[in-house]
């Protein structure tokens, strides 16, 4: 059977996206290979290790188990669409060395925010149990939870000045 | 002062933001993809390859079998001068004739993408002829076991012994003798980023440039160079940003040959991407050992002497280019390495078996070695009626006793034994502990402590790889440039992959020249641009390019100094450099800014006087002398509850208290420490490759394969106590092999204490609920 | 690893989905959420024709409440059901079964419908329905029939769904108002496949019904012990006898890891738990 090809629209980092694509290729790859965002990494492509986490119609999801075709029509934003909405997390990663290699950065930082977004205030091990779905090989995890627990107490200082 | 700062990383904003570039990132005009046929079997004769309906397919663009690359890429053998006897079976990039681990490439099917290469790999049709395979090494050591290599009389890959002193008499005069069967199982390193490459070839010039995520490019330029029969001068390896390594990435792996062969016979680029599937299979395997064990003591707790056999489960052939020796090299020498005694002996016997390649892995060897010591010393003093911690204190060796060679052969400048241990009982409270143990357990809740004292050995010197044979360098090289801005490029031979030596070397660079941190630039990772180096491995970074960066800089500093002096009329030893300005040394007075000093001795060289030295781009170089490692050491303290109804283990709590000589960058050293505690915590209680009886991986995706996620893992205090390495001026040892090294025996020792109510004793890692439950008698 | 080719439709409607799965039979597989399909695909380890994807079929996503009945719709995801205030008033076991399913990104996509027709014999939805006597609403062109949760499951990946029906609906009855549902499970690390998993639902008149997962190749009730905990006031003495009863009950699959021994144990650990929490 030769490579079946659909059309697809959607709205990337937001930008307006058109494409034919093979029916088969996941989000992920899309994203990564046809469109240049490669900010999003690929770790298992079986959904266990969030390399490839990314944010589909305001809600983390695995690029690698989402066909690309099943994203027509729907809003996509990848680590690079999330500049602005993720400073304070990328200050206080980098303050405390919250990344090593930085392969499974982008998708811990999205599942971060999710977090944050859902409960400001979680405790430690809600920190730990959000992102368990995130395999760091790194730090072994806690300066990660170090820099998001940073960041919700800061985001909760603000709000409460 | 810049050394001894916790500095944030440079290249980490970069990858915050996304903007990594790892080699699967890098698309090149008409990129093609491999995928690889891989034997299904673990022992097998390979008969016609049908690769007709592979080539039909309209995605696929070429396929390759071991015959098609017999021209392009020579066979290898793994090995070692230094262990002459070792066996080392001949290796070929795609196997011819037979395949002796499950997933051994047979054929290379060349793509427009990935899934149609794979596409192609799925309709070639080989005809295999399953042999009976050997799965575990007393199976391979057999009398009528099947031999794996044609060239080979048995399976035995090597055995050596390290002996000292009298183990017999000691052993037989002891008062007490502890024994037991250690069980450590097979596991691997698991970046999250696979192993991947690009390989380019311009056949005008016979010129290859490879995009790698790998450790060590200088290496890698070396062994495609002669293996491809290329000019080395027109091979350029190149490793990008890296997502991982921990020794997966310091070898040459045959599919990744196969890709420059690939794109070398295809003139047009090809990448290769393991997955994850892959990763399994066929990356370099560690830790794979049965071992028993003997610690002799006196009736009052002295360790009178060790005795141990390591049955050595290694793979089919040997790790390349540096041969599978290691680990039972380093477990030999390192098992009860922190202790006074005499007497000692260590046999290893290493065993090819049909299963994939084993070899380095973070802190190769060193968590059995320690693992082992450890476990007896808290038996034996259990048997005594003796606390663990008094035995430990009395059998360290401490400061007179240093410099030391160990019974094991091993060389110690200096260590800290007492230091560390002391520094570990100010953080925890062991009373307090064992109050609360004995409270909780009388509610059925069992909790335990465990403490390991380990030796790292690192930063390994030139005889090893020099004596052995390989072209691997084990000195490091640093070329300064300063720009006429006053700005300064640095070009180091290591590399980083996330554990921010970079960022360490520019701190050295920043303190010894006097100039900015923000005005430097690292360069790295490049074979063509950097000076002759070894990259990253048995953590060399800090004390190797650390130290050749000072000299680097030192050097600049003295010829910047000789151009100011020229102009000023003064002598260069009354002058010095802070933040980018020549100063007076005595007084602080600013005389001139360093940029004005470029210019001049880029621009304006008739204004130098003839005969003072002026370079403005030096380099300098650094290898040990007359050492085979740089020795730190530690010790951890685990903490942990047993749920001995489930068998699950929770690590509640776990200390490092760690000596890695001077510190470049706390903040670095302490994730560095951390992240291979979790690694070490993902031996002792998750990580296992498990094959079935014909050598059959079943553990070949994440749901299967447990690695430490964040739920379950404790934190991890790491603190410090500093003896610097007397044989360099930068005095830092390594500090990358710390957390695993200990990590796996504190656990240990941590279950067994939990569990010491029921009368039995665990010695098997990973530490699974059902192992644990049997050990409790419960099932 | 990369999927295999394989064409895709994504019907508007259900009765077009219906009719390709008619003209398509067997060569035709139902995508909803994809998060174990996708993975299988990924892996080789299936090669469908032709994916139908089911995804976008909104009347399949409700969540009713009936006056002794909760109707799930096949294409809620996990999230939502996890969310529902309804589910969480009415049938409380939900979502502390759902918690234990993989992560939130998996769960925002994953639906009971795909859980359920997927029927990996560790499934928490799965064990979740069989204790609170789900029903299933299976449709295709051919009409709609009702199969009741002992039917549905008929072993490992394997249930009574033909190759032209689709799993629309999960009807469940409303537990009475002081029944309790409790679920547990363990796993190795949070989110992963449970090695034993236990759901537990009481009801005063009908006795207790206890649904395992993980032990047998589909979720099964533990008849004998629910049997001998009925009509009978529940103490440390029978629970213990009930523990004991239950390691009677299981017959698990050998398995490179876990032997049977360990997952019968398991199952024993968590009904002295439940029991335990009953008691207090």
């Amino acid at each position: 059977m030769t490579t079946r090809t659909r059309r697809l629209a959607l709205t990337v980092n937001g930008e307006a996206v058109s494409r034919e694509v093979p029916v088969r290729q996941n989000l992920v790859d899309f994203l990564r290979h046809d469109l240049g965002f490669t900010g999003s990494h690929v770790g298992c492509e079986q959904g266990a290790c969030g390399a490839c986490t990314v944010v589909l119609d305001d809600e983390t999801v695995r690029g690698c188990l989402v066909l690309a075709v099943q994203a027509d029509g729907c809003d996509v934003r990848t680590i690079e669409g999330s500049g602005d909405l993720l400073g304070d997390l990328r200050q206080s990663f980098h303050e405390l060395n919250a990344l090593q290699c930085g392969f499974c950065t982008p998708g811990m930082m999205l599942s971060a925010e999710e977090l944050l977004q859902a409960n400001p205030t979680p405790s430690r091990q809600e920190i730990r149990d959000y992102l368990s779905g995130n395999f760091c090989r790194c730090t072994g995890y806690q300066a990660i939870v170090d820099a998001v627990a940073a960041v919700a107490a800061k985001r909760q200082g603000g709000a409460a000045s | 002062m810049s050394i001894g700062a916790s500095v944030p990383r440079d290249r980490a904003r970069r990858l915050l933001l996304g903007r990594g570039n790892y080699v699967d990132d890098i698309a090149l005009p008409r990129m093609l993809h491999l995928a690889l046929v891989r034997s299904p079997y673990a022992h097998a004769n390979v008969g016609t390859i049908d690769i007709a309906d592979a080539l039909a397919l309209p995605g696929v663009v070429a396929i390759f079998t071991a015959e098609d690359l017999e021209d392009a890429v020579s066979s290898w053998r793994a090995e070692h001068k230094l262990f002459p006897a070792m066996a080392a079976p001949k290796q070929f990039a795609l196997a011819r004739d037979v395949v002796r681990w499950q997933g051994e490439a047979v054929a290379a099917v060349l793509g427009n993408s990935r899934a149609e290469a794979e596409d192609g790999a799925e309709l070639v049709s080989v005809a295999w002829n399953e042999l009976p395979a050997v799965t575990d090494a007393n199976q391979a050591l057999a009398p009528d076991a099947p031999i794996l290599h044609d060239d080979m009389d048995n399976n035995l890959a090597f055995q050596t012994q390290v002996t000292a002193g009298d183990v017999e008499t000691a052993f037989n005069e002891a008062d007490h003798v502890e024994q037991e069967t250690f069980r450590f199982h097979r596991h691997s390193g698991v970046s999250l980023e696979p192993r991947g490459i690009i390989a380019e070839f311009e056949p005008s010039e016979s010129r290859l440039t490879v995009h790698q995520s790998h450790q060590t490019p200088h290496q890698q330029q070396d062994l495609y160079a002669r293996l491809l029969a290329l000019p080395e001068h027109k091979v350029r390896v190149i490793c990008p940003d890296v997502g991982g390594a921990f020794g997966l990435k310091h070898h040459l792996m045959a599919d990744e040959l196969v890709a420059c062969a690939a794109a070398r016979l295809l003139e047009r680029p090809v990448k290769y991407i393991a997955d994850r599937l892959e990763s399994f299979l066929a990356d370099v395997h560690c830790r794979d050992h049965e071992i028993t064990a003997r610690m002799a003591f006196s009736a009052t707790g002295e360790i009178l002497g060790i005795q141990l056999d390591d049955l050595f489960n290694a793979g089919a052939y040997g790790q390349y280019p540096r041969s599978s020796i290691a680990e039972g090299n380093q477990i030999s020498r390192l098992t009860g390495a922190p202790y006074r005694h005499q007497h000692y002996r260590a046999d290893v016997r290493m065993a090819f078996l049909n299963k994939s390649i084993l070899g380095h892995i973070r802190s190769v060897g060193h968590p059995i070695a320690c693992a082992v010591a450890e476990r007896l010393v808290d038996l034996g003093a259990e048997t005594l009626g003796l606390d663990p911690i008094e035995v430990r204190r009395k059998n360290y060796l401490n400061g007179d006793d240093f410099p030391r060679t160990s019974a094991g052969g091993v060389e110690f400048e200096q260590l800290s034994f007492n230091g560390c241990l002391d520094k570990a009982l100010e953080i925890v409270d062991m009373t307090e502990f064992r109050r609360e143990q004995a409270e909780l357990r009388a509610q059925g809740i069992y909790r335990g402590i465990g403490v390991a004292t380990f030796v790292e050995l690192t930063a390994i010197g030139p005889e090893y790889y020099g004596e052995g044979g390989q072209h691997i360098s084990a000195q490091e090289t640093c070329l300064l440039r300063l720009e006429a801005s006053g700005t300064v490029r640095c070009y180091t031979g290591t590399t980083d992959q996330g554990q921010g030596i970079d960022t360490g070397i520019q701190q050295v660079v920043a303190d010894e020249l006097g100039v900015a941190l923000a005005d430097i630039e690292i360069i790295s990772g490049d074979s063509a641009l950097c000076p002759m180096g070894g990259g990253s491995w048995g953590s060399r970074g800090a004390a190797l390019g650390g130290e050749a960066a000072l000299r680097a800089a030192a050097t600049l500093k003295q010829n910047i100094l000789n151009i100011a002096a020229s102009q000023l009329q003064k002598d260069p030893g009354d002058l010095n450099i802070d933040q980018g300005v020549v100063i007076d040394g005595a007084s602080g007075a600013a005389h001139m800014a360093v940029p004005e000093i470029a210019r001049i001795g880029h621009f304006q060289p008739y204004s130098i006087p003839d005969g003072v030295s002026a370079d403005l781009t030096v380099t300098e170089r650094y290898a040990s002398r007359g050492r085979m490692f740089l020795a730190g050491n530690g010790l951890q303290t685990a903490i942990v509850e047993v749920d001995v109804d489930s068998g699950l283990v929770t690590p509640l709590r776990h200390v490092v208290v760690h000596d890695c000589g001077r510190i470049l960058n706390p903040l670095l050293v302490q994730e560095q420490v951390r992240g291979g505690v979790i690694q070490g915590i993902g031996a002792a209680l998750y990580e296992e490759l498990c094959y079935d009886e014909d050598g059959h991986l079943l553990t070949g995706s994440f749901a299967d394969y447990l690695v430490p996620m964040a739920g379950e893992m404790p934190d991890i205090e790491v603190a410090h106590i500093e003896t610097p390495a007397k044989t360099s001026e930068l005095g830092a040892k390594g500090a990358g092999e710390a957390g695993t090294a200990g990590a796996v025996g504190a656990i240990l020792n941590a279950v067994n204490d939990a569990i010491m109510p029921f009368n039995t004793s665990i010695a098997e890692t990973p530490i699974t609920p059902p192992r644990l439950l049997q050990a409790l008698r419960r099932i | 690893m990369k999927a295999p080719n394989f064409e895709y439709r994504r019907p508007e409607s259900l009765t077009e989905a219906l009719e390709l799965l008619a003209q398509h039979g067997d060569d035709a597989t139902i995508i909803a959420g994809g998060q174990s399909l996708l993975a299988l695909l990924n892996f080789r380890m299936a090669a469908p024709e032709l994916l139908v994807d089911i995804g976008r079929l909104e009347e399949l996503k409700q969540i009713t409440g009936g006056a002794d009945h909760v109707e799930i719709g096949g294409l809620v995801r996990h999230c939502d059901l996890a969310a529902s205030p309804l589910i969480a008033q009415t049938l409380p076991l939900l979502p502390q079964a759902i918690g234990h399913i993989a992560h939130p990104a998996v769960r925002h996509r994953g639906t009971i419908g795909g859980s359920l027709a997927m029927a990996d014999p560790a499934a928490e939805l799965a064990a979740c329905c069989l204790a609170l006597d789900a029903t299933f609403s299976l449709v295709s062109a051919r009409g709609q029939r009702w199969v009741g949760v002992g039917d549905f499951f008929q072993g490992v990946y394997e249930t009574a769904l033909e190759s032209d029906e689709v799993l629309t609906a999960i009807r469940l009855p409303k537990p009475a108002p002081d029944s309790v549902g409790i679920f547990k499970e363990v796993a190795r690390r949070q989110g992963d496949f449970a090695m034993a998993g236990l759901a537990f639902v009481t009801a005063a008149d009908s006795g207790p019904r206890i649904a395992l997962l993980g032990v047998a190749d589909r979720p099964m009730l533990a008849r004998r012990t629910m049997a001998f905990l009925k009509d009978s006031p529940l103490n440390e003495a029978r629970a213990k006898e009930a523990v004991d009863l239950i390691g009677t009950e299981v017959d698990p699959p050998e398995d490179p890891t876990y032997p049977p021994a360990y997952r019968r144990h398991l199952v024993q650990v968590l009904l002295q738990r439940v029991l335990m929490e009953l008691i207090q």
